[in-house]
């Protein structure tokens, strides 16, 4: 059976829907990675899911146990991170972990084999105040009381927002580890990039999921054609593409600027005469293979009600 | 319980590594008592009089004496003419005016009713009444010393005795009030503050997905708190008995479960507020204004409740340190038992039932 059967959840506050109609299924031992842009809804969908709030409509099972009947078992099973940092920033790194062992019934010495990896790059930091860490390292505190108890369900919501970009890769890393024991994850973010290196992901916007694959194979629906461009003026260079007559969308990715055509009749040479006659000046133009933040952005874009 | 355990062991970790929550908690209790005790006092010591005489007879040399020997007044000015007193009064030196008016002696003697005036500034209105209270008192002595004998109804002779309190000291009123307020403060204040504080950080959402039940939580919150809260209320007991010489006639172990009792009612009002607000801001605004203000003004605390218009005094009913300080006033320094008290203690536990109650029926499993 699956880890986590969402079905048809839908929460709202008051006349605004959070979460309409979203299901899905994740399956024991997976990383499932939950992607969009704030106010997507996947807190919501996270908070119905550790049993902190009711759905409005349908109903979701978590490692068996129904999220409104049973949460009283549930919350002895999983481990949940909500997204901003929930330790006690006046208990130290020890005390804090010491302390949701406890809560959980469990010790530090029980279950550290599940956290030591993690925890010993904590240990020298270990007399510190949980306040007095930096972000990165606060996230990691706090991935380590989420699973001092030994969770079947790992729920971790956007654990890299505000971590700097090594500290997030770091991150990654550690969650795949977790993965290659056999712990299901169900991790959200609003960092495309981070899509990858989930087994599975879903994306969400407004509350609905666009799009439920895998990284690779959500990357493969992106059928147009895709150049990077790139000119001395990026600013004037976005401005001129965006009105251009082949263009069908224009984003900024880096230093380059991902251009999507209207149709594959379009070459790199018609776009480089119309941005030569513009007076852009060192013009690099090639075609380039869809990533799945490209995939992401064409799927909004789809959905999004033309303004 | 090893759960209840750890979870208490934090609270504490929290309260003691807050050098501000320390502060309120024992700094607090020892300004409020030794500020009342000493330094805010409405018992009047040399208030300054001024006196008018318009007879210049020995009797008014010699009720002026005796007035000034009492220790209450201080002669600040010999006023000349009725003119004088409005001026005097202005200046603000002076409290209190004595008019002796001419052939004040020859009413006396003669036995026909002689008349002494008492003005009193009343821009303070208690110390105008307390002034001309203890004035009048003083000039009835002096007819009672003159005229022994003189019998009702010619001389109608008013003899109040204090009980309880003979030197009306005020330290008696203010340790009762000041141990209610303290109390309050620090039990309702701080559970609430420390609860609302776990929802503003998010802890308390971690803690919800967890094996400890809303009731667990809430206990843990409630028994450091308790313990706290008592020692307070020891400290301020001791304090009031030995350094502000207040009598404990009662029995202390009656006085030390009274004190729990209504430490228990101010944490169920703690976390009754805490479970209707979201953040330590609301929580701290709501314990002040819901609890301290009315604590103050309502409790009988500074000002007497009899002299309250008449909703005021039934609103008065609602505070629970009304009850508290009577309670408090009556053991300590009444001597009286739970005989006597028994009103106002079925009063605080129905109180504490009642918060209890309406916080448990608040619980929330989940959020919103």
């Amino acid at each position: 059976m699956d880890a986590i059967i969402i079905e048809n959840v839908s929460k709202s506050y008051g006349a605004i829907p959070a979460v309409s109609d979203v299901s899905l299924s994740i399956k024991p031992g997976e990383l499932f990675g939950l992607i969009g842009p704030d106010g997507a809804g996947k807190t919501t969908l996270f908070k119905i899911l550790v049993t902190l709030l009711l759905p409005d409509t349908g109903r979701a099972t978590v490692a068996g146990y129904d999220v409104v009947k049973d949460y009283k078992t549930l919350r002895k099973l999983v481990g949940y991170m909500p997204g901003r940092f929930s330790l006690y920033p006046d208990l130290s790194v020890q005390e804090n972990l010491a302390f949701f062992a406890t809560v959980f019934g469990t010790t530090i010495r029980q279950n550290y084999h599940l956290i030591q990896e993690i925890y010993a790059q904590l240990e020298p930091f270990k007399n510190r105040r949980a306040g007095q860490l930096s972000g990165g390292m606060k996230q990691k505190l706090a991935l380590c009381c989420a699973l001092i108890h030994k969770p079947d369900v790992l729920f971790l919501d956007e654990p890299t927002t505000g971590v700097d970009a090594v500290s997030r890769k770091e991150f990654w890393d550690m969650l795949r580890q977790l993965n290659e024991r056999g712990l299901t994850t169900l991790v959200s973010t609003p960092y495309m990039d981070e899509a990858s290196r989930c087994d599975r992901v879903a994306f969400m916007q407004t509350g609905t999921v666009l799009a439920v694959d895998t990284p690779l194979a959500i990357t493969r629906r992106f059928k147009k054609r895709l150049y990077a461009v790139r000119a001395a003026d990026t600013y004037s260079l976005i401005h001129d593409l965006r009105l251009a007559p082949f263009t069908e969308s224009c984003y900024a990715f880096g230093e380059f600027l991902h251009l999507t055509v209207k149709s594959a009749a379009v070459t790199e040479e018609q776009i480089g005469r119309y941005l030569r006659e513009k007076n852009h000046r060192t013009i690099e133009i090639h075609s380039i293979q869809p990533g799945i933040e490209d995939t992401f952005m064409a799927l909004m874009t789809q959905t999004q009600p033309t303004a | 319980m090893n759960r209840f355990i750890a979870f208490v062991k934090k609270e504490f970790f929290h309260i003691l590594r807050d050098r501000r929550t320390l502060l309120i908690l024992f700094g607090l209790p020892l300004v409020q008592v030794l500020l009342f005790g000493f330094a805010l006092t409405n018992e009047i010591k040399n208030a300054g009089i001024a006196v008018l005489d318009n007879d210049k007879s020995p009797h008014t040399q010699q009720i002026t004496n005796k007035l000034l020997a009492s220790g209450y007044f201080q002669l600040r000015e010999n006023l000349r003419s009725n003119s004088d007193i409005e001026r005097a009064f202005r200046k603000g030196t002076i409290k209190l005016a004595v008019v002796f008016p001419a052939g004040f002696t020859e009413n006396y003697e003669h036995g026909r009713s002689a008349q002494i005036q008492l003005l009193a500034d009343a821009t303070e209105q208690n110390t105008a009444i307390s002034l001309t209270n203890y004035a009048t008192a003083i000039i009835r002595d002096y007819t009672a010393e003159r005229n022994p004998d003189a019998r009702p109804p010619l001389t109608i002779d008013v003899r109040s005795r204090m009980v309880f309190n003979p030197e009306l000291k005020g330290a008696f009123v203010f340790v009762p009030g000041v141990m209610a307020m303290v109390l309050l403060l620090v039990s309702a204040l701080m559970t609430s503050v420390t609860i609302a504080r776990e929802r503003e950080t998010g802890t308390l959402e971690v803690l919800m997905v967890s094996p400890l039940s809303q009731g667990q939580i809430l206990l843990g919150k409630v028994v450091p708190y308790l313990l706290l809260s008592f020692l307070n209320g020891c400290i301020i007991i001791a304090l009031g008995v030995f350094v502000l010489k207040v009598p404990l006639n009662g029995s202390l172990l009656l006085l030390l479960a009274e004190t729990l009792l209504f430490i228990f009612l101010a944490l169920s009002i703690g976390i009754f507020i805490s479970s209707i607000v979201d953040t330590q801001l609301v929580a701290m605004f709501a314990s002040l204004m819901a609890m301290l203000l009315p604590t103050i003004f309502l409790s009988g605390f500074i000002f007497p409740i009899e002299s309250m218009p008449k909703p005021l005094q039934i609103v008065s009913n609602l505070i629970p340190a009304k009850y508290f300080i009577n309670i408090v006033k009556g053991i300590m320094i009444k001597g009286a038992g739970l005989r006597y008290l028994w009103q106002p203690t079925l009063v605080l536990i129905g109180m504490s039932i009642l918060f209890m109650g309406l916080s448990l029926r608040n619980l929330k499993t989940r959020l919103s």
